[in-house]
């Protein structure tokens, strides 16, 4: 899956190891996750409910959910998380990523 | 549970502004922010940029360190990552902390929670590796990510800030596709007015398009016919201008075709929203300094209506001075004295946004789609879905959602909303007034169950 990133990382910074649907990546300690998962050449970061399409970060400040990853079996948006040390990071299940409107009624 | 006299939400130009002005005045002020670090939008990141990302952003964006600098003032207390999800009564705010669940009550509660990128729904716009122009320069500011391969599509000078800044880092695009016309430029001419100010941002526009030209990064002007193409990622954009058609191979897209309120908070607690013919979108109602129509708070920034990093960050003055008058702590007299100079600056500001506006029409295209074009990214409804609710009767947004969940996803309508309210206002032949927005209920953001736990009996859970 580790393809050439269509990404450039400006500066070099300490890293540290995650996982993201059990591969291993190397991302730098205390950056934006999402940013760090695209650098690092990840292109499809969750499928959707309806139709199975790929999908990755679209916004990157927290208003799309497109970049929704599932940690500790909590449902995140991967572009307001830091990165740390341990992160197994997969793609959420299909229940999941389901809307909220539902629940707040 | 936690009290401050002023509780500002959103650390961007606007709300450090004002939370700096209210503790001048000896309110005690808690900002809340989702973001990890204070400077919103156009100032984001700015206290970790480096020397390098600093040459490449330019020098507008360091002035934001000097207003995140002002936000260590003594009396307020900036709580970083906190996601506000409710706003209920007398200005009782809950966010969500690293998990936990918190509360905070207001004396006075001012919302700064800035703009959205319009959505630009073109074929293919949800395909990995289709983002927002905003979000590659987000990548740039707040991790020192390019994208090598991309193509700019859309129009507005932030389409051409980031180009710009993508030339400066050693990364131009591979093109760039503008939506607008010399006709729109022209035609925009006539309001400038006295406003000189509109040259000055012209010239600024025209020394980012120096840039990009002797990058030699290839523009695409008055485009048509818009697509992505790929499968499972975006590979090329297809485009008509000059009488030809294009196609542009690459990885990355950026969208861009200007940024319209972010009404989310506002909205959850009744604020009178109206349409702005002018800039295309809906804004709160509000008076002189920014006291909502329908609901007890105070906004500013671009949140209030579209007018940049300069307006935002005196109009977040402007309301920190209505509250801390509200509050006792200043008298009318004095509040209406300082704020005589801001009101005068803020006014000059503005006299220049006409001309954006005119100059930099979103794109027909992405106002109109086509039926088979998604709409709703959550739920994939397209635009064909909407204008068959409107032909079985449906009149407004709230009503679309019964008919196919449009605006019910997680984004709750952020990405959809006003294209749903202008589908189904061109259908029923409606104005957008008529016709109507989503309603927008909390909680804001998604909360779990384990966060709501957290909350202890004083609300203090998130500290
Ligand atoms: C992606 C993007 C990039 C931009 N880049 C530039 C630029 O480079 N130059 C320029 O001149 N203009 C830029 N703009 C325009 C920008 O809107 C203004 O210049 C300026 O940032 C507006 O300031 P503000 O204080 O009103 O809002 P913002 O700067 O947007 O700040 C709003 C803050 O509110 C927070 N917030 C919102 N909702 C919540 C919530 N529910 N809970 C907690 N926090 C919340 C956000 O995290 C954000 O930090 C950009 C706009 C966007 C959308
Ligand atoms: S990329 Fe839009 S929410 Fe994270």
């Amino acid at each position: 899956m580790k393809t050439v990133s269509p990404f450039l990382e400006l500066e070099e910074k300490p890293r540290v190891g995650v996982t993201f649907e059990g591969e291993r990546f190397e991302l730098p300690e205390g950056e934006n996750l999402a940013a760090s998962l695209l650098a690092a050449g990840v292109r499809v970061f969750r499928r959707t409910p309806v139709s199975d399409a790929p999908r990755a970060p679209f916004c990157m400040m927290g208003a799309c959910f497109d970049c929704l990853v599932e940690i500790d079996g909590v449902v995140r948006q991967a572009c307001m998380i830091d990165v740390v040390d341990e992160l197994e990071i997969v793609r959420p299940g299909a229940e999941a990523a389901k809307g909220t409107d539902d629940a707040a009624k | 549970m936690q009290r401050s006299d002023v509780v500002v939400i959103g650390a961007g130009p606007a709300g450090m502004a004002a939370a700096a002005t209210a503790a001048g005045h000896g309110a005690s002020v808690t900002v809340l922010d989702e973001q990890s670090r204070p400077g919103g939008q156009i100032y984001r990141d700015v206290d970790r940029a480096g020397p390098a990302r600093a040459a490449i952003l330019g020098r507008d964006y360091l002035h934001g360190a000097r207003l995140s600098g002002e936000l260590r003032a003594a009396g307020i207390t900036h709580i970083d990552g906190a996601e506000v999800w409710a706003i209920e009564g007398q200005g009782r705010v809950s966010y969500t902390r690293r998990g936990c669940a918190a509360q905070i009550e207001a004396g006075r509660l001012i919302l700064a929670t800035g703009a959205l990128e319009r959505p630009m729904p073109v074929p293919g716009w949800t395909l990995p590796g289709v983002m927002t122009a905003g979000a590659g320069q987000i990548l740039l500011k707040q991790s020192g990510v390019l994208a090598r391969r991309a193509v700019l599509v859309g129009c507005g000078p932030l389409l051409y800030l980031v180009a710009a800044q993508m030339v400066r880092a050693g990364t131009p695009p591979v093109a760039l596709i503008e939506t607008q016309t010399r006709h729109d430029l022209t035609g925009a001419a006539r309001h400038m007015g006295g406003a000189l100010r509109g040259w000055r941002h012209l010239a600024k526009g025209l020394r980012l398009l120096a840039e990009i030209r002797r990058a030699g990064v290839p523009r695409y002007t008055g485009a048509r016919g818009i697509e992505i193409e790929g499968t499972d990622r975006a590979q090329a954009v297809i485009c008509q201008s000059g009488g030809k058609t294009h196609r542009i191979a690459c990885d990355t897209v950026l969208l861009h075709h200007g940024v319209v309120p972010n009404t989310q908070a506002a909205r959850s607690i009744g604020v009178r929203h109206r349409w702005d013919a002018a800039q295309h979108c809906f804004a709160p109602v509000l008076d002189t300094w920014g006291g909502a129509e329908g609901a007890e708070a105070l906004i500013a920034g671009d949140g209030a209506g579209i007018g940049g990093a300069v307006v935002a960050e005196l109009s977040g003055r402007i309301a920190a001075l209505r509250a801390v008058e509200q509050l006792g702590r200043i008298t009318e007299g004095e509040r209406d004295r300082l704020a005589a100079p801001l009101l005068r600056a803020r006014g000059r500001e503005r006299a220049v946004r006409p001309f954006l506006d005119a100059a930099y029409p979103p794109f027909a295209e992405a106002l109109a789609p086509a039926d088979s074009t998604i709409i709703c990214r959550c739920e994939e409804v397209t635009a064909g879905d909407i204008r068959g609710y409107a032909r079985l009767g449906c009149l407004g947004p709230n009503q679309a959602k019964a008919f196919g969940r449009p605006g019910m996803g997680p984004c709750q309508g952020r990405y959809c909303g006003l294209s749903v309210t202008g589908l189904l206002a061109q259908a029923n032949g409606q104005t957008p007034d008529e016709t109507g927005y989503m309603r927008v209920r909390p909680p804001l953001k998604p909360v779990t169950l384990g966060a709501l736990a957290q909350m202890d009996g004083t609300g203090d859970g998130a500290r």
